[in-house]
């Protein structure tokens, strides 16, 4: 892969990893947290690893980002810390 | 408190860091890993299991046990799910909303009242009650069927490509929490009850866990697909593709019948009368 692009999905990567702990609205933490899955699930891809990719996207970046939003609507959507 | 926690985390994120340049470097052919067990694999795979897709038939047949208890794993997240919000979290409403079919009247009545919905001139709606939005809706009820559709294609080709049994069951069960987020979790539950998504989910389980017994009591190992071949009445090899669609179709069953149920246990609080 060229590597200006890699190192961009790297740090996109890091910056929404840190944002999804960061941030006080846990909604916006949850879809945080989908962007970071489906970064990646862009990374696995480029490595080769296609199977592994396609469950991140199915898994991390779909349903598991579901969940969350789901748990959120049922608690509350500010954190307490 | 949270600068020693900070410090901890630098400390150990440093160690890790470290320690990463120790690995072999990225598809590095003489890594240990690509010299023992690897190239065993790769080159065996398509005379032996006749897979095309190493990935699935070592997920599948080399590390079948690996699998199976990963599908128990997920089984047993469905049950945890389900028992920590059904058991504990349980909290009635005090008020109850009903529409009147005839008129649409909507009434409140405090708790409910089981009399009410046996009439058939009331029905009951959620407290959090929006007015569906006519473009998702539709636009979701054209498209499930086409995921549906996918999903089986993912299980049924993951012998030839990227896919199977576990990420064809989560879309699966992606296609059914869509249905039940864009309509309403009544009419999901109506088509897929929770009754049939429990017992579904423990079979997908038994599924797998029943090939594996089947080999067994047909005098092989547990999980050695080859001696399928006699009830298939195909040669061995061929035998061993048949039993890792037949695991994967156990895995997707699983998994979509988890994912649906965690969904539903998880937006209505265990409840289950209403939805997001």
């Amino acid at each position: 892969m060229i590597w200006q692009l890699d190192l961009l999905v790297l740090s996109l990567v890091v910056i929404c990893g840190v944002g999804a702990l960061m941030i006080k609205d846990l909604l916006g933490s949850a879809i945080l947290f989908g962007a970071y899955s489906f970064m990646m699930c862009v990374l696995w891809a480029v490595m080769g690893a296609v199977d592994v990719a396609f469950t991140e996207a199915a898994v991390g970046a779909g349903v598991s980002t579901v969940f969350f939003v789901a748990a959120v609507f049922r608690t509350t959507r500010r954190t307490k810390d | 408190m949270k600068l020693l926690g900070l410090a901890i985390v630098a400390v150990t994120g440093a160690f890790l860091i470290w320690a990463t340049g120790e690995f072999p470097d990225w598809g590095d052919p003489h890594s240990p890993a690509s010299l023992h067990v690897s190239p065993r694999y790769i080159e065996k795979t398509l005379e032996e299991t006749s897979v095309p897709n190493a990935v699935t038939s070592v997920l599948a047949d080399y590390r079948g046990y690996d699998t199976m208890f990963e599908t128990t794993v997920i089984f047993a997240a469905g049950v945890s799910c389900f028992i920590l919000l059904r058991l504990f979290g349980k909290e009635e409403p005090d008020t109850v909303h009903y529409r009147h079919l005839l008129t649409g009247l909507t009434i409140r009545v405090r708790r409910k009242r089981e009399g009410l919905e046996q009439l058939g001139e009331f029905e009951r709606m959620d407290s959090v009650w929006t007015p569906h939005d006519l473009i998702l809706r539709t636009l979701s009820r054209f498209l499930i069927p086409f995921i549906q559709l996918f999903a089986l294609y993912v299980i049924a080709h993951g012998h030839h490509s990227p896919g199977g049994g576990f990420q064809g069951g989560v879309i699966l069960g992606a296609s059914l929490i869509l249905m039940a987020i864009s309509q309403d979790m009544k009419s999901a539950l109506d088509r897929l009850g929770e009754r049939t998504l429990a017992m579904l989910s423990a079979i997908g389980v038994s599924v797998y866990a029943g090939t594996g017994a089947l080999c067994l009591v047909l005098g092989s190992n547990f999980l050695d697909y080859a001696a399928l071949a006699e009830i298939f009445r195909v040669d061995p090899v061929e035998a061993r593709s048949l039993g890792i669609f037949l695991v994967e179709v156990g895995v997707g069953i699983a998994v979509m019948a988890t994912m649906i149920l965690i969904y539903h246990n998880l937006a209505s609080q265990g409840r289950l009368d209403e939805g997001l």
